[in-house]
This record gives structure tokens, C-alpha cells and sequence, in this order.
């Protein structure tokens, strides 16, 4: 009696054990995905904290007078002069207008500093889109530099960060504030220029440019080769070595180091065939080598998910092969290889590391215009900026992230809407 | 006439072959009584025409586009006087841009040696002379094509077959460019590794305790003898790929383990994409990440316990990797822990056995091969990740366990060695090769290992 006492006494102790561990259990899987949760938001949130501000940058307003004789131009329609003119005396006169109390050349150059290093030219573009305004007034909105950007958005946040400035700049940029002749308003440099050394110049047009040359020559070689190869390997590859060989090539491709195709690219598009280097064909050969694996392995799945039934109705009715696929077979697999074709191009054009290999890594300031122009994409932009020592660069990465990164949500968005609109189950 | 142009001549001179062949096999049927009396429909025999028509020249175009540079280079660098032929590669190189610049008119020709304007001039010569080549070539091919595919067309012609036997080859073709890119991996990596290994033994590059790869300009110049032993690189690797892998396989598998066993089925449709979301993220941005915000927090946390980690210490990376690692470890896992048969679950369940006791002595035991296959995948990946570690690793080779220390890897050498000025056969730029080629190979045998256990323990099951 008091042995099976002793047991059930047991048993019920081991019992609220084993409960115990089961919970334990299931908050070790709970921690787990809120880790993982948790990761994605912090990652999110630390992006968007510190890239939002780069969408707005600082202005000061000026009197801008287009003086005839500080310039050095008597006619806007004489390209030479144009060429040769002091473009960045006006903004530095006006600035000595404004600050009129400000003597010395240290003061002045202080003074100057201000203003972007391009607002001269910036004001070469608008006074040649208006050309009456030669010799004329105007009050405008100039674009600051970016040491002062950086300084007037930490100090509208409360933390001021001038260790790039000197108090005389501290002091003017208060009195600015104060009579509301400083302001934040939209950046407009950020998504319609190309790169620039100086952070408020500088925007990402070229990168995205580059990206999508880049993207659409991946999309052009790679949707219709790996569709090809998918079609082959189902639909006409009889089971043997050779088949199995290829199989086994594409499953391991898929999983090669992108960094290797980089190498690949380097000696054999650039080395061997002499494809000049930086440009969007070379990143885009590249890039389809790398994506090819995904996208034969999606349209695989695409082509399988089609019931046999429908191919051997076609056959039944006297199509031949290659009938039954054209005509009933690739239509219906369409949305799925689709789908996947987006997921490869998301993956190439999130890429950076074998573009880094074949020189699309140079400073490259025009915004391309063709296959062949130099260009950079985003991802790699993104890397060279964070390279970059200025602080206001911090922000601008964040920003380029953020538009890469919706442009990637807007292909997932797509794929994962092409695939429940279009796809049918069977 | 340009490459391009000459492209869409081609294309519009193939569109009129079908056009004939298919107007002459309908003019055939005709008096026969209909198309019903052909062989094919009369759409094949104009692409049997079409095919004709455009494929010859399209792959001379193709051929000449890939050989026709180097060829003419080599015309022009081999028919040079013997007092200005180049003795080294950099000189060859030099010269060859000198005069491939004088010849596109980018350079002016002014003051240079008579012996380089005869040459800028022979090779332009031979540019105008191989584009008029090209031109003609194509064009004889296009209308040899096309004439040939219209006279073919015949009521009893099997166009069908033949376009489909075509068909099938360029099917092929596209199928076989996969084992062409492993065949191109292999060749371009071996082959430069094997001139590497001729300046440095292979022995030394894999046992070697010393990597500082700075060959100098001059001789006498400190560090003048750069030393290439690759095992700091290996370590660094692997220390970073390690802390990835703690990162990541608890949090992966653990996840996986909730999401497949205990998690509501709508949990699981709102939680699942959500952590698929790090798989979609561009390394490039987990770099950032990594190199602004985790180092310097793991930096400042070791400095308020009185540690001191280094600003590009091997744990931020690490982390970091390993949270990019979590969905593809839990994806992978959730797949094979789904594939293990309910009765398995039952029959555990009917025992008494908990949940969990089930998930851990019966579940987990059974997916064990696919898990250790998809952890192998994972290691390969973190092995071959490069973005992370250039942002936020760092460059000098260190041989240290120690996470919190700045360890450089294998694949931000390759970057730092490939980027910036190169010429491209100093044993600098070779390393990285030689560097590439391992990381290949041994990538290459964890995926081969890790698909044959995966596809082993899917058979099992089904």
C-alpha cells in the first residue's frame, strides 16, 4: 500500500516536472521567434531613425544679387563666358551682405562655409532658366552646407553635434534661426542627382539608374534562358547521368558564395573577353549567372505544379511535344515562373559583393544613360557611402537604404499578389 | 555597320523568311487542295525559314563579339618592330591601351614613336577591315539561309521536326549553360591559382601563420616581401562564422520547432513571412547595421564591464550573421520537421509522452539528417558571406579565438585584393584567386555533403 503510495507520490511529482519542462519548452520557442521578430524591427526602426532626416535638408534664405560685373558675364548665351564665370561670388556676396558686420578673412571664410560648396552652380542653373534675372534681385532659399545640415537638424532634435563648427557659425546659424531665415525643407538633391564628394550634393539618380540597366539586362537573359532550362529539364530531359549532372550543377550553383561569381566576372568577362569594366552589361552577365539558379528552380516548380492531365488531354487531341507545352503547358505555369523571376531579381539587385569585383565600385558622378555608360547600383553606393568618413553621409546611407529596401518590398509585394491573382489550384 | 543595327537587320531579314516560307508552303497547298495536304502547318515551315535565316549569323555575331577584340589585339602586338615589343605584361598592357587609344581617336597621335601610329593605324585598319567582314559575313548567311529554307518548303517536308530538333538543342543549350558557369568558376579560379602557387608554395599559403599581402614598389621598402599564409584568414572565418551559427541555429531551430509543433495556424501565416523578411534583406544593409549600431553598442557594453572589444570585433559581424542566417536555419528546419509523419507524433503522444518529450525524443531525432544537412547550408552560406564582414569586420590578420577581437576573413581579403589599383598578375591579386579557390572548394563539399543528406532524409519519409 504505502509502495504505490510512493509511486503515485512520484509519478506526481515527476509529473509537475515533465509540465514544467514542457513550458519551459514552449517559452525557449516563444523567446525564439520574438528574438527574431525583435531583430527585424530594431533593424527597421535604427534605418528609418536614422535615415529619415536626409529627405529634408537645411536651407538659408538670401538676397541674391546676379551682378553683371561680379560674375563676369555680359551675355547668357555666350557659352565661353559662361565656362569662365565666377559663379561662386554671388552666394559669397550675398552672404557679406547678410552678415555685414563680418570682417577678416578667417571670419569670411567661416562665413562662407555656410553655403554648399555647389551653390554657385546650382545658382548658374536657375539663373540660366531665367535669364531676365541677370543684373536683378531675388530672395532664395540657398541649400547649406553639409556640416551645417548636420548641426541644425541634431540641434532642432535637442542634441546639438557642432564639433565641425566654430562658435561664430553656432552664433549665426542662431541668429538665422531666430529671424526664420533658416529652414528645413524637402531634398530634392537626394533622388534627382547623381553622386557627389559633398554629402548635400550628393543623390542617388545614378545608382537607381544603374541598378535598373542592371536589373532589366538580368531580367532579359535570365527570365527567358532559365524558363528555357527549366522547360528542358521537365518536361523533354530523359533520366540519365547527363541530366543528373546538370541537376546536381544547378543545385550547387544555387548556392555558391555570390562573392565567387565576382571572381568569375572578373576573369572571364573582363580579363579574358576585355568587357570594359563598371559597366551595367558586365554586372548584368554577372548578375544572370547568379540568379539563373533561382530562377530555373522556381519555373521547375512552376512547370511541375501543372497537372498531368492537362498534357496528356493536349497529346490526346495529336499535339505533338512541343505543341502541348507552348499551348497549354508555359501558360498556365506563367504566374509561378513570374513570381520567381521576381524573387531572383530581387536577390540580384540586393547584390553587392560580386559588382564589387568587376570595378562597379567607382566614384561615378553622370547619371547613366546606357548599357555602356560607367555606372554604379544602389546596394554599392549604399557600401561606398558608408565608407565615407562625413557624418551627414550617415544619414544619406540610411535614406538610400530605405529606397532600396521599398523597392524590394514593392517586388516581394508583387510577387506574393501575382502569385494569389494569377496562380490556380488544381 | 554597328553591332546592334546589324542585330535588327538580321531579325527584320529572318521575319521576311517566314513570311516567304510560310506564303510558299500556303501557295504549295493550294492547288493540292488545302493546307491539309502538307506535311506541317504552314507556320513551321516559315519557322524552319526564320531558323535558317537568323541562327547562322547570329552566332557569328556572337563569336565575333567575343573574339574579335583580342584577336585584333594580338594581330596588332605580334606585328610590332622588334625594338618596342614590350618585355613585361604591364608593359605589353601599356602600350596595347596607347595604341587602342591613338586608334579610337581618344588620344591624339602627336609626338608618339612612328613605330605606335603605324600600329594604331594597322589596328584601326583591321577593326574597319574585321566590321565589313562581319557585315558581309551575315549578310551572305542571312540570304544563303533564307534562300536555302524557302526552297526547302515542300508539301511532304517535315517542317515540324525539323523546327522542333532545334528547338530541342537550344533548350538544351540553355540547360547546359549551368554546368558551363560551374566549368567557368572552376577554370577562371584554378587557373589563376595555379600561377599564384608558382610565386608562393601551396603549402606555405595553407599552413602559413603570416598573411600580410602588401607586396611593395621598391625592394627596399619595409615589408617588402609580402607573406601569404592564409591560416589568420581561415580562423577569422571560422571564428565569425561560429558566432553566427550560435546566433543563429538555437534561434532558428527553436523557432522553427514552435512555429511547426505548437503555434496556432494563424500565428503561423502572420509570424513565418514576418521572419522571412531578414532573408529579403540585402546584406549590404545588414552591414551597416553591423558596422553603426551593433559594434559600437557591443563596444560601449564591454567598456561598462570593464572589457575591452574592439570597434570591428569578430562578435559584431558575427551576431549580426547570425541574424541574417535565422530564417534560412528555420525555413529549412520547419520543412523537415513538418516531413516527419504524424503517426511518428502519435504514437509517442499515446505513450504519455509530453509534447515536448515528443518534439525531443522523437521529432528532432527523425529530422535530425535534414537539420544537420540545412545547419551544413547555413555554415556554407556564412562561410561565403562577404558584405558583413568587409563593412564590419576587420582588415588586419589577427590569430586569435578571442570574438571580441577584430579578426579579418577570407572573403573581405578577396574584396580588399580586387578593389582599387590592380595589375593583374602581381601575387597580390593572384591571392585572391587562390584565396577564392578555397573558399569554393570547401563550400562546394559542405553543399554537396548537405544536399545528399537533405535529399537521403526526404526519400526516407516519402
Amino acid at each position: 500500500m504505502s509502495k504505490s503510495m510512493d509511486n503515485l507520490h512520484k509519478i506526481k511529482n515527476s509529473l509537475k516536472r515533465r509540465s514544467r519542462a514542457e513550458a519551459r519548452f514552449r517559452w525557449y520557442g516563444r523567446v525564439a521567434i520574438l528574438i527574431g521578430l525583435a531583430a527585424v524591427l530594431l533593424l527597421f526602426a535604427d534605418i528609418i531613425g536614422k535615415g529619415h532626416g536626409a529627405f529634408k535638408a537645411t536651407y538659408i534664405k538670401l538676397e541674391v544679387h546676379y551682378d553683371r560685373d561680379l560674375l563676369g558675364v555680359t551675355s547668357l548665351a555666350d557659352t565661353a563666358q559662361l565656362m569662365e564665370a565666377n559663379w561662386d561670388a554671388v552666394p559669397k556676396a550675398a552672404l557679406r551682405e547678410r552678415f555685414a558686420d563680418v570682417s577678416g578673412r578667417r571670419n569670411k571664410r567661416q562665413l562662407y562655409k555656410l553655403l554648399s560648396n555647389g551653390a554657385g552652380f546650382d545658382l548658374k542653373d536657375h539663373l540660366l532658366a531665367n535669364p531676365l534675372l541677370l543684373d536683378q534681385t531675388e530672395t532664395l532659399w540657398i541649400l547649406a552646407d553639409d556640416d551645417i545640415d548636420t548641426y541644425y537638424k541634431s540641434w532642432l532634435d535637442g542634441e546639438p553635434y557642432a564639433a565641425r563648427l566654430s562658435n561664430k557659425q553656432v552664433q549665426w546659424i542662431d541668429q538665422l534661426h531666430q529671424q526664420g531665415q533658416i529652414r528645413l525643407q524637402l531634398n530634392t538633391n537626394l533622388l534627382t542627382r547623381g553622386d557627389s564628394r559633398e554629402p548635400e550634393q550628393a543623390g542617388i539618380r545614378g545608382a537607381v539608374m544603374g541598378s535598373l540597366l542592371t536589373l532589366l539586362l538580368t531580367l532579359m537573359l535570365s527570365f527567358p534562358i532559365g524558363v528555357a532550362a527549366a522547360i528542358y529539364l521537365e518536361e523533354f530531359a530523359t533520366k540519365n547521368r547527363f541530366t543528373d549532372f546538370i541537376e546536381v550543377n544547378i543545385n550547387n550553383l544555387a548556392a555558391v558564395p555570390s562573392i565567387i561569381f565576382g571572381l568569375l566576372g572578373l576573369a572571364v568577362f573582363i580579363n579574358f573577353f576585355h568587357v570594359p569594366r563598371s559597366v551595367p552589361i558586365v554586372g548584368g552577365l554577372v548578375l544572370t549567372l547568379m540568379t539563373l539558379p533561382t530562377v530555373i528552380i522556381t519555373s521547375r516548380a512552376a512547370i511541375k505544379s501543372v497537372p498531368p492531365s492537362i498534357r496528356e488531354a493536349a497529346l490526346g487531341m495529336g499535339a505533338s511535344k512541343y505543341q502541348m507545352v507552348l499551348h497549354h503547358v508555359l501558360p498556365l505555369a506563367l504566374p509561378g515562373m513570374l513570381t520567381g523571376a521576381i524573387i531572383g531579381m530581387a536577390q540580384a539587385l540586393g547584390e553587392t559583393a560580386p559588382l564589387l569585383m568587376i570595378g562597379m565600385v567607382a566614384f561615378i558622378v553622370d547619371i547613366p544613360q546606357g548599357f555602356t555608360d560607367p555606372a554604379t547600383v544602389l546596394p554599392v553606393q549604399i557600401f561606398l557611402w558608408a565608407d565615407s568618413p562625413e557624418r551627414a553621409f550617415i544619414e544619406k546611407t540610411s535614406a538610400a537604404i530605405m529606397v532600396l529596401l521599398s523597392f524590394l518590398l514593392i517586388m516581394n509585394i508583387s510577387a506574393v499578389w501575382l502569385r494569389k491573382r494569377l496562380e490556380r489550384r488544381w | 555597320m554597328e553591332s546592334s543595327s546589324l542585330f535588327l537587320l538580321m531579325l527584320s531579314m529572318a521575319a521576311l523568311a517566314f513570311y516567304l516560307g510560310r506564303g510558299r508552303s500556303l501557295a504549295m497547298a493550294k492547288p493540292l487542295g488545302g493546307i491539309r495536304h502538307l506535311h506541317s502547318l504552314p507556320s513551321y515551315y516559315g519557322l524552319n525559314a526564320f531558323l535558317w535565316c537568323a541562327l547562322p549569323p547570329l552566332g557569328i555575331l556572337v563569336c565575333w563579339l567575343l573574339f574579335n577584340e583580342p584577336l585584333i589585339n594580338s594581330l596588332v602586338m605580334s606585328g610590332l618592330p622588334e625594338e618596342i615589343k614590350p618585355s613585361s605584361n604591364a608593359d605589353y598592357n601599356l602600350l596595347l591601351n596607347k595604341i587602342s587609344n591613338i586608334a579610337n581617336g581618344v588620344m591624339s597621335s602627336q609626338g608618339k614613336p612612328a613605330s605606335v601610329i603605324a600600329a594604331a593605324d594597322h589596328m584601326a585598319g583591321l577593326r574597319v577591315m574585321s566590321r565589313w567582314g562581319l557585315t558581309a559575313l551575315c549578310l551572305i548567311l542571312a540570304m544563303a539561309g533564307l534562300f536555302w529554307g524557302w526552297r526547302r518548303v515542300a508539301a511532304d517536308f517535315r517542317a515540324r521536326q525539323a523546327v522542333e530538333s532545334v528547338m530541342e538543342n537550344l533548350l538544351l543549350g540553355c540547360a547546359c549553360l549551368a554546368i558551363f558557369t560551374t566549368i567557368g568558376i572552376v577554370l577562371s579560379v584554378l587557373f589563376e591559382s595555379i600561377q599564384f602557387f608558382r610565386s608562393v608554395p601551396f603549402f606555405d599559403f595553407i599552413f602559413g601563420l603570416n598573411w600580410s599581402p602588401q607586396t611593395a614598389i621598391r625592394e627596399d621598402q619595409v615589408g617588402s616581401s609580402g607573406s601569404f599564409g592564409a591560416v589568420p584568414l581561415f580562423v577569422g572565418t571560422l571564428l565569425v562564422s561560429a558566432v553566427a551559427m550560435f546566433v543563429a541555429v538555437p534561434i532558428g531551430l527553436m523557432s522553427a520547432i514552435y512555429l511547426a509543433e505548437y503555434s496556432s495556424k494563424s500565428t503561423r501565416t502572420y509570424v513565418k513571412p514576418a521572419l522571412e523578411v531578414l532573408a529579403g534583406i540585402p546584406t549590404v544593409v545588414y552591414g551597416f547595421f553591423a558596422a553603426l549600431t551593433v559594434a559600437p553598442f557591443l563596444r560601449n557594453l564591454g567598456a561598462d564591464f570593464g572589457l575591452s572589444v574592439s570597434s570591428e570585433s569578430a562578435l559584431a559581424a558575427g551576431v549580426v550573421m547570425g541574424v541574417m542566417i535565422i530564417p534560412f536555419i528555420s525555413s529549412l528546419a520547419d520543412d523537415v520537421i513538418t516531413a516527419v509523419p504524424q503517426a511518428m507524433r502519435d504514437g509517442s503522444l499515446a505513450m504519455g509522452a509530453t509534447h515536448s518529450e515528443t518534439v525531443r525524443r522523437v521529432v528532432i531525432p527523425a529530422a535530425l539528417p535534414g537539420i544537420v544537412g540545412g545547419i551544413m547550408l547555413a555554415i556554407s552560406r556564412a562561410i561565403g558571406e562577404t558584405m558583413i564582414v568587409v563593412m564590419a569586420a576587420g582588415l588586419a590578420a589577427k590569430l586569435t579565438a578571442n570574438p571580441l577581437d577584430s579578426v579579418t576573413t577570407v572573403t573581405v581579403q578577396i574584396v580588399t585584393l580586387l578593389t582599387g589599383d590592380q595589375e593583374f598578375d602581381s601575387p597580390k591579386t593572384l591571392a585572391a584567386f587562390a584565396l577564392g579557390l578555397m573558399l569554393f572548394t570547401v563550400t562546394l563539399l559542405l553543399n554537396i555533403f548537405a544536399l545528399h543528406i537533405v535529399k537521403k532524409y526526404r526519400e526516407q519519409y516519402e
